[in-house]
């Protein structure tokens, strides 16, 4: 199957892709506490635009639930699995590394440190519907990213290994600092189910306002990153491979290092830590569609955006009513298959 | 046609000298090996030619303007470069690796072209790998992925084409083949060849021009015939040869003479 869909056409295969985006979004803005019909859903949409005009066939307290509640957060649900597969591809790519991730690069420590941080501090601020929190968070993922790059670079250079090392460690100094914090809470008077649910990921996006914001930092940052998609097939072939292929390596590693890093903030600020989205999502359409980032990035993206919305849904009417943290339903579902992908095409692992 | 000036070149890593006072010509059309030990600055030699690296001082020109001036995408418009260490991660296939080749002719967003394919296409055969070109990259054999880069260095249609040891870890007919499709190019299409080998006797046969370094300098620089002598190669490699005419040929080959030998004693 992998194969045909190598050699399937791509408008068929973005339809495709697309399509079960779309239906993504509509199945998990129909399920939940309340059902809501299908149809229904469509006519609501359709009625906000002023060519149409259904007769309203559904309970008001409905629509409030599909506009004030649903579909934010089914959209911000595509928002940050789009955003966090494309963050992926892109790591990857520039780091020839097909493990790499928002997360092994420092991003998720940096992001989670700055939200714990603002979580301390006695600050109260509202920006467009956000907290102080998500803005540390973002704070947090740059400036993590911007410190593991200065450390790992040698002599102007940034070589993929020193890289990974000093992203592993200032990982893991960021998550003891964090621990730290965390066992400290009591006294600090720390509100442990917000740091619980950001740490396991939790979908939270409370006005249109949010997205608003979100919405165009991630579909922008997805639009630069295809324009990186030759650079990145480039990378394939080493820094040095790039530069004789007429790439600035220096100028454009950072570039794709920061476009990366806003996107996995943008995605933190309104999901907290959603893991194995930007590792299964790029791994699973390379697989099937192979390794040209021109490909690999749109389909990425919309593959990520429609498995987050799933995962999501899954998350709420699984144990409903209580609501599992997402970044769980994401781990249970992509572990075994990051295993089975391991186990099945083990050479494409060897680096 | 496209000439290469090497003026007054220092270059130095982090933990020393490589290169001193390099001061070289490249005609077009030439096609020119680069002899010397391991460390004595073939393999940084080649990546400044290419604008990889940068030299410390003087400068390196490609027609007459300095590889400084110029933006990495125009100076791979006309330089391939073919690396020793050849790695590409992801499951490419040798067509779309063929294909990299074309990406400093590339405009964003845009898709490749007629031309493009057309060209892709042509390297493949060029180098005789199209029954390869759906296979996987890293699943062909060490003699198949370097005819496959030379095929992705050629669909970049250099001027110049620079390689650092194209014949390391191939067997000898792999070796063989390499060598002569360069030569062929050089001799069909003028294509302007500098290349770093290690192996004298495979120098000897398909190069009119060598240049030897020892410890970052040029020692010698001319034809076989005037560099491969017995006295030079005894100075810069410190072992024991005989020169002898190639049989059919006539250019120098070298026979190595074990320690211990009689030559080593007389």
């Amino acid at each position: 199957m992998l194969i045909k869909l190598r050699r399937m056409n791509r408008p068929a295969l973005f339809l495709m892709l697309g399509g079960s985006l779309v239906v993504s979004l509509f199945l998990a803005s129909a399920f939940g506490a309340v059902n809501i019909s299908f149809a229904e859903i469509w006519k609501m949409v359709l009625n906000k635009l002023p060519v149409f005009d259904f007769a309203l066939t559904w309970r008001g307290v409905d629509e409030t639930i599909i506009f004030q509640i649903r579909l934010l957060r089914v959209v911000g649900g595509a928002l940050v699995g789009a955003a966090l597969a494309t963050a992926g591809v892109l790591f990857q790519g520039l780091l020839r590394n097909p493990m790499a991730d928002p997360y092994i690069i420092g991003t998720s420590a940096g992001a989670a440190l700055g939200a714990t941080i603002a979580m301390i501090l006695p600050i109260s601020l509202a920006f467009l519907g956000f907290g102080l929190i998500p803005v540390f968070a973002f704070c947090g993922a740059l400036i993590t990213v911007i410190l593991v790059y200065n450390l790992a670079s040698v002599g102007g250079k940034t070589p993929i290994i020193s890289m990974l090392l000093a992203g592993f460690v200032v990982s893991a100094l960021l998550a003891a600092i964090m621990a730290f914090l965390m066992s400290m809470s009591e006294r600090l008077d720390l509100s442990l189910h917000s740091v619980y649910s950001f740490l396991f990921g939790h979908i939270s996006v409370t006005s249109w306002g949010q997205l608003a914001v979100i919405a165009p930092l991630v579909i922008g940052g997805i639009i630069v990153a295809r324009f990186f998609a030759f650079h990145l097939n480039a990378f394939a072939l080493g820094e040095e491979g790039a530069a004789s292929l007429g790439i600035e390596v220096e100028r454009d590693k950072i570039l794709i290092l920061a476009l990366g890093s806003l996107l996995t903030a943008a995605a933190v600020s309104i999901s907290g830590l959603v893991g194995f989205v930007g590792l299964v999502m790029p791994h699973a359409v390379r697989l099937s569609l192979g390794p040209d980032h021109r490909l690999l990035l749109p389909a990425s993206a919309l593959a990520g955006g429609a498995f987050v919305v799933i995962a999501d849904l899954l998350a709420r009417i699984l144990l409903a009513p209580i609501e599992i943290p997402v970044g769980i339903i994401t781990a249970v579902i992509g572990a075994p298959f990051f295993i089975y992908l391991l186990r099945r095409t083990r050479r494409e692992y060897a680096f | 046609m496209i000439g290469l000036q090497i003026r007054r070149v220092n270059f130095s890593y982090l933990d020393g000298l490589v290169l001193q006072g390099i001061n070289l010509s490249i005609g077009a059309g030439e096609m020119v090996g680069l002899l010397g030990p391991n460390g004595s600055g073939k393999t940084t030699l080649i990546k400044l030619a290419s604008g990889i690296l940068k030299p410390n001082q003087g400068e390196v020109r490609l027609d007459g303007t300095s590889l400084s001036q110029l933006s990495r995408k125009s100076v791979a418009r006309c330089i391939a470069m073919v690396p020793q260490q050849f790695h590409i991660s992801f499951a490419f296939t040798a067509k779309e690796v063929v294909t990299l080749g074309r990406i400093p002719f590339l405009k964003a967003f845009a898709e490749e072209s007629e031309t493009d394919k057309r060209l892709v296409l042509d390297a493949l055969e060029l180098v005789g790998v199209n029954e390869l070109a759906q296979r996987r990259f890293d699943e062909l054999s060490g003699g198949e992925r370097q005819k496959v880069i030379l095929a992705m260095a050629l669909a970049q249609q250099p001027k110049l084409l620079l390689l650092d040891e194209p014949t390391a870890h191939l067997d000898i007919s792999h070796q063989v083949e390499i060598l002569e499709l360069v030569r062929r190019f050089n001799v069909e299409h003028g294509l302007t060849v500098i290349a770093a080998m290690h192996d004298l006797n495979l120098a000897s046969l398909y190069f009119s021009r060598l240049i030897l370094l020892k410890e970052g300098r040029v020692l010698a620089d001319g034809t076989p015939a005037q560099v491969l002598t017995e006295q030079t190669i005894c100075e810069v490699f410190s072992a024991s040869v005989k020169v002898e005419p190639h049989p059919v040929t006539g250019v120098p080959h070298i026979i190595v003479m074990p320690k211990g030998s009689d030559t080593e004693r007389q």
